[in-house]
């Protein structure tokens, strides 16, 4: 039954997802609807995680598709925290219909179902799981800040006369704010990656190409921050090197996973 | 209590006489306190734009007279520019104000400033105390729910709003200005209310330079340094009358080196241009001239004037709230001196039937009591209802005279 939850979350997604398409047509009403809908989507959500966390013994987001649904629950958590605001909502439309697609792969993977076990200990998931997803869920959200920043940075090279019609976060905003998302998920990555390969070393398993791509994702935003945070860069170059990062997270997360959760 | 306005605006009158019946904040303060004798109440609103005054008094014609002969006392010749609006009309109109339509440049956010100054300033009582509240409330909302404040309405402002387009808060910000004329401290000025720095003034003429600088607290530069401070700049403004350009693509390229992929925008608001095109091509560059600056003030215009539609109808429902509330005026007294009657009635039967109630302990006299005064409280609700419905719906006096009548209220007035 608690597995219904997840119908009202993701029509809610999908409603925030029309309205902040209202929204870019003609910027008004629909917005402030979409941000609503996000919240009770949320709080859907936050409620069939919270009945599959009390329901099934040891971790339950262990599978494949079940940690796809942590990781939209936490890519929209983490959205919420800058969402909320007007200027934001155009945000909205490059972070929830991504969400609201992964929901429903998360689904027909079976990972929004209640009950079941887990064969690995709690604590061990908790941390490699836990800070691996929130710290991809901090670098869809940098990926998305920098995808706003390149549309953004188009348009004033363009010089429409509209150019004022919408509010849109300022260039200098997004860009400092997608260095600020990717330089807190970067230690969680880390983190997580070396709970991973302790674990990995302790059972003496060899590494898989779902544990060499995250390695390169790492590698790949941690040059971001680097080189941001160290040589200068910023604007669209570093714009571009988020959305190559962000391409590695998008493999990491559908594309390998067969093999790292078999 | 009759709203009355009389007044004049850029609808009726030109500046030339606009400024002959123009008050400052003083005046229109010993203005409405004049009006207000009598027991009537009085708000004077003077700005660039208009000239209005606002009464509340029971009798509508002496009233509007006495505001037509006081601003005619100011200057002769504005009587025949004097519109005068009353009630409906009258509240109407300055709720229009309030938000902003009644505008030269619709949406203005100085007027709602300025109708609170006035109220602050009027002698009010029940009914232009409300009126103004109301208008103020009516301007906050028109403005948030709609899109009619938002954007920039000059070539300067809409400079300033580019700004922060690409660098958000501007507080701290570095301005360049290039050329020290009436142009460009205009959007040295309008950067500078949004808290931006204006940290250098260039000028071929250096001594302009630095009396320009002073009065913005800035460094006057002679031109042939503008490449050297233009690491530490975010945004250039150029307006000089150089026939040729005072900066190009290679100096603002050198520059972009040394500053670490910051952004740069630049305001060319020169003609003929100051600033090469090509700069617009450099990575992080944004040049705007005065052509793209112009086409953003016409379309975000034509944009307020798209959501003023929309603040009209905000504004038109809430001056029908405002004409219910007027309306229920009319009937207030009779109410009033109807549940009196009420009250009189059920205490003087209380005090004929002492001998009876007298046997009665404390708690069941207060039962007798509570449910005598529900009693008329039941059989008065329903004509205190319709009363107030017909009030709203125009027939409020003639139902408040039947009322009287019927209860023998005419003695009480």
């Amino acid at each position: 039954m608690a597995e219904l939850l997840f119908w009202p979350a993701l029509l809610l997604y999908g409603q925030a997802v029309v309205g902040y398409l209202g929204d870019a047509r003609r910027p008004g009403g629909a917005g402030g609807a979409a941000t609503w809908s996000v919240r009770l989507g949320w709080l859907a959500q936050t409620a069939l995680l919270a009945v599959q966390a009390a329901r099934r013994d040891g971790f339950p987001w262990a599978t494949w598709a079940g940690s796809l649904n942590l990781f939209v629950w936490l890519v929209v958590s983490a959205y919420l925290v800058w969402g909320c605001r007007r200027r934001y909502r155009l945000l909205g439309l490059t972070v929830m219909p991504l969400a609201a697609a992964l929901l429903v792969v998360a689904r027909v993977g079976g990972g929004t179902r209640v009950g079941g076990s887990s064969r690995y200990p709690d604590l061990f998931l908790v941390l490699h799981v836990g800070l691996v997803l929130a710290a991809f869920a901090g670098f869809t959200l940098a990926a998305a800040l920098s995808g706003l920043y390149l549309w953004q940075e188009r348009r004033l090279k363009r010089r429409p006369a509209t150019i004022l019609r919408r509010p849109v976060p300022a260039l200098a905003t997004l860009d400092a704010l997608a260095l600020r998302t990717a330089a807190w998920s970067l230690p969680a990555l880390t983190l997580g990656i070396a709970v991973g390969l302790v674990r990995l070393v302790a059972d003496g398993d060899r590494v898989d190409a779902l544990v060499a791509a995250t390695i390169a994702t790492w590698l790949v935003w941690a040059a971001y921050v680097g080189l941001r945070l160290v040589a200068g860069w910023a604007g669209r170059r570093a714009a571009y090197l988020a959305l190559a990062g962000f391409a590695l997270v998008i493999v990491v997360r559908l594309a390998l996973p067969a093999v790292h959760f078999a | 209590m009759r709203l009355v306005l009389v007044g004049t605006s850029h609808h009726h009158a030109p500046v030339e006489l606009r400024e002959r019946v123009a008050l400052d904040r003083e005046q229109a303060r010993a203005l409405a306190a004049r009006l207000a004798a009598g027991g009537r109440e009085a708000v004077c609103l003077s700005t660039c734009n208009r000239t209005e005054l606002y009464l509340a008094a029971a009798d509508a014609e002496a009233a509007e007279r006495d505001a037509v002969a006081a601003l005619a006392e100011l200057e002769p010749e504005v009587e025949p520019a004097l519109y005068r609006l009353r009630d409906h009309a009258a509240a109407l109109h300055l709720f229009r104000v309030a938000a902003g339509l009644d505008s030269l440049v619709p949406g203005e956010g100085e007027i709602l400033g300025q109708v609170r100054a006035a109220h602050q300033l009027g002698t009010t009582g029940i009914v232009l105390d409300r009126a103004f509240r109301q208008a103020l409330h009516t301007g906050r909302k028109a403005r948030a729910q709609t899109a009619i404040g938002e954007s920039p309405a000059s070539v300067s402002a809409a400079a300033a709003a580019l700004a922060e387009q690409v660098f958000g808060d501007l507080e701290g910000r570095s301005i360049l200005l290039v050329g020290a004329g009436k142009i460009g401290e205009q959007a040295a000025r309008n950067l500078l209310s949004r808290r931006a720095r204006i940290a250098f003034v260039a000028n071929r003429t250096l001594d302009r330079a630095e009396e320009l600088a002073r009065r913005l607290r800035a460094e006057a530069l002679p031109l042939e340094r503008i490449e050297e401070e233009l690491p530490r700049a975010d945004v250039v403004v150029a307006s000089t009358s150089a026939p040729g350009y005072v900066l190009d693509a290679a100096a603002v390229e050198r520059a972009l080196r040394k500053r670490r992929c910051r952004q740069l925008l630049l305001i060319d608001l020169a003609v003929p241009r100051d600033l090469d095109p090509a700069i617009h091509d450099l990575d992080g560059c944004y040049l705007y001239d005065v052509d793209d600056l112009e086409a953003i003030v016409a379309e975000t215009l034509s944009g307020r004037r798209r959501e003023a539609e929309r603040a009209e109808a905000i504004v038109a429902a809430e001056a029908e709230k405002f004409r219910q509330w007027h309306a229920a005026l009319d009937v207030v007294p009779a109410i009033a001196s109807l549940r009196a009657r009420a009250e009189e009635i059920r205490e003087a039967e209380l005090r004929k039937a002492e001998a009876l109630l007298g046997r009665l302990d404390d708690g069941e006299r207060r039962a007798v009591e509570s449910i005598t005064a529900q009693i008329v409280n039941k059989l008065l609700h329903l004509p205190t209802v319709r009363m107030k419905q017909a009030a709203a719906a125009a027939d409020g006096v003639l139902y408040a005279e039947a009322v009287r009548h019927l209860f023998g209220l005419e003695d009480e007035r």
